[in-house]
């Protein structure tokens, strides 16, 4: 047996949430005592492949052909799976991101293989069982699955496995392996980045208002403070219902689950869907002018005021922070 | 167009989930189900892109007869007809398992499911049954539109979007934006009451998952509460206690 690990790329350069993954799988080679092969899809250069030394790898099958430059989950699920048949990989890692959870399904069905998605912790092995702690009801609990079957795919949240580095050699071997020709029925069109901000999901730091900021136009203050501390910008759901911001920065139940290290929630009162999709937050300050609001029942921090008065207070103490550290 | 959307039943998303058994069974006392909120979404676009005698909207769920309920409201948003899958859905393979058998034998040309479902979270119904019936499966969505046999949808992904284009038939996972869920008016929920829900009894499958316990999240301490001026103060404990900026 050994474990294979799926590193995803933007733009040609691991990210952090890669490193993660890699991590967490080198934990579970080390656990079964084997050996950790990474499989890179697309045009990353030998240096950034390397790297993936640093974090346990010792062999990166390196997958660079024009057809597979862009994200087509069906192909790419194909060379993943073909390169755990290669490797007699029977678990295969990747990371929990939108990319992710396009694949790791169909991964799983490839391989016949049960399949742990959202996995916040490293298996529990004893006895032949292999058991997974994965996040269920939207963040409200989580769930201990056993996972039965020969092959396993395990897909891991963002932010919630710590980069371990342990360095080894790593050996880069080109794969040539581009998937059926019936996989490329779907055409990227457009892909439309972002660039300047950071993305939620892979946040350390998320800085989120609701309704308690009155309208879209009194948003100026949070992008500043998001802008200071390098954080992602999100939202309850009440916010994103009326259009004062995208669906994409909706946090909650029924939108996007966080994980950072730091979640600011300014003028949300914390509905029982809104704290499903932040208990994950390693440290939650709340700041609200309501004293009774549930959010501060989770917080770590809180501070009793007005947002139109606090934020600015805070935005002027963070740039004193930096100005100073 | 043939549309099938995949429906799940799943607790209310106020539920406060709490556990028996030591752990290890859902508390279903008091919990009021409901129609996953991302699959509503799936069966509003459904419904708009059938509007006008352009098609058929059947709505599948795998489950016991609880769910009828649910599948009685999908009914009366607007679904043409239903079908039942009579078993306990186990896990996303036995649930995809099941309704891509039927669909092998019952085609369709947009096959819709939420993005999730709230209680599992797993995002795995879309991929597998894409792989499972070998059609493109695009597994979270914000937008879709179908111009004769081609369909184009708008896929989130870390810091921006993606825009594809793919011949039908596909599957894909619905969120928020691709559709305003539609509330059902009265003349939907008297005529949901004969629409046609077929029940069909379930084929054998292979399990590879089994929950074997639950756990809730840790409580956090007390709120450490910083006076509104003393944001100094704040900023000082999340970065020399906290250790986070």
């Amino acid at each position: 047996m050994s474990v294979l690990v799926y590193t995803e790329n933007a733009g040609g350069k691991f990210k952090k949430s890669t490193f993660e993954a890699v991590s967490y799988a080198r934990a579970i080679a080390d656990q079964n005592n084997t050996s950790l092969t990474a499989i890179s899809i697309g045009d990353v250069s030998s240096d950034e492949l390397v790297s993936l030394g640093k974090y346990g790898a010792e062999k990166v099958l390196n997958v660079n052909s024009t057809k597979l430059k862009d994200f087509i989950n069906q192909a790419y699920a194909s060379v993943i799976a073909e390169a755990a048949k290669k490797e007699s990989a029977d678990v295969v890692i990747l990371s929990n991101s939108f990319s992710g959870r396009g694949l790791a399904p169909r991964i799983a069905v490839k391989l016949q293989a049960g399949l742990a998605d959202g996995a916040v912790a490293l298996p529990e092995q004893s006895g032949g069982k292999f058991s997974v702690k994965k996040t269920a009801f939207s963040g409200k609990a989580f769930a201990v699955i056993e996972l039965s079957s020969a092959n396993k795919v395990i897909s891991i949240v963002p932010n919630s496995y710590k980069v371990v580095e342990k360095a080894v050699d790593a050996k880069v071997e080109d794969f040539a392996s581009e998937g059926n020709a019936a996989d490329f029925k779907a055409m990227i069109k457009e892909i439309v980045r972002s660039t300047d901000k950071v993305s939620l999901p892979d946040a350390d730091i998320v800085v989120s208002a609701g309704r308690g900021l009155k309208g879209p136009e009194n948003w100026g203050m949070i992008e500043e403070l998001a802008d200071l501390l390098s954080a992602a910008l999100a939202c309850s759901k009440p916010v994103s219902d009326a259009g004062w911001r995208p669906h994409s920065e909706h946090v909650g139940q029924t939108g996007i689950a966080v994980s950072p290290n730091l979640y600011i929630a300014i003028g949300i009162s914390g509905a029982i869907q809104h704290l499903a999709g932040v208990s994950s937050s390693k440290v939650i300050v709340v700041i609200n002018k309501d004293p009774e609001a549930p959010f501060f029942k989770v917080a770590d921090y809180g501070i009793v005021g007005d947002a139109f008065e606090v934020v600015p207070k805070l935005i002027a103490a963070v740039k004193e922070y930096k100005a100073s550290a | 167009m043939k549309i099938l959307v995949c429906i799940s039943n799943v607790p209310d998303t106020t539920t406060k989930i709490t556990f028996t058994d030591n752990n290890t069974q859902f508390n279903t006392n008091g919990v009021q189900f409901i129609l996953n909120p991302y699959d509503e979404i799936a069966l509003a676009r459904a419904i708009e892109l059938t509007d006008g005698g352009n098609g058929t909207v059947t709505v599948i769920n795998v489950g016991d007869a609880s769910t009828e309920p649910t599948i009685r409201k999908a009914l009366a948003i607007g679904a043409t007809d239903a079908v039942r899958v009579n078993t306990k859905p186990h896990d996303a393979w036995a649930v995809a398992y099941q309704v891509a058998e039927y669909v092998k034998a019952n085609p369709f040309d947009l096959i819709l499911t939420g993005r999730e479902s709230i209680d599992y979270n797993g995002s795995k119904v879309s991929g597998m049954l894409g792989e499972l019936l070998d059609l493109p499966s695009v597994s979270i969505i914000k937008k879709l539109d179908v111009d004769g046999s081609t369909v184009t949808v708008e896929r989130e992904i870390e810091g921006g979007k993606e825009i594809l284009s793919i011949p039908l038939p596909i599957v894909a996972g619905t969120a928020e934006g691709v559709a305003e869920p539609k509330i059902p008016n009265m003349r939907g929920i008297m005529s949901a009451r004969t629409k046609p829900l077929a029940v069909v009894e379930p084929v054998e499958v292979k399990t590879f998952s089994e929950v074997i316990s639950y756990e809730t999240p840790a409580p956090r301490g007390q709120v450490k509460l910083v006076p509104a001026d003393d944001t100094a103060k704040l900023v000082d404990l999340l970065h020399a206690e906290a250790r986070v900026i």
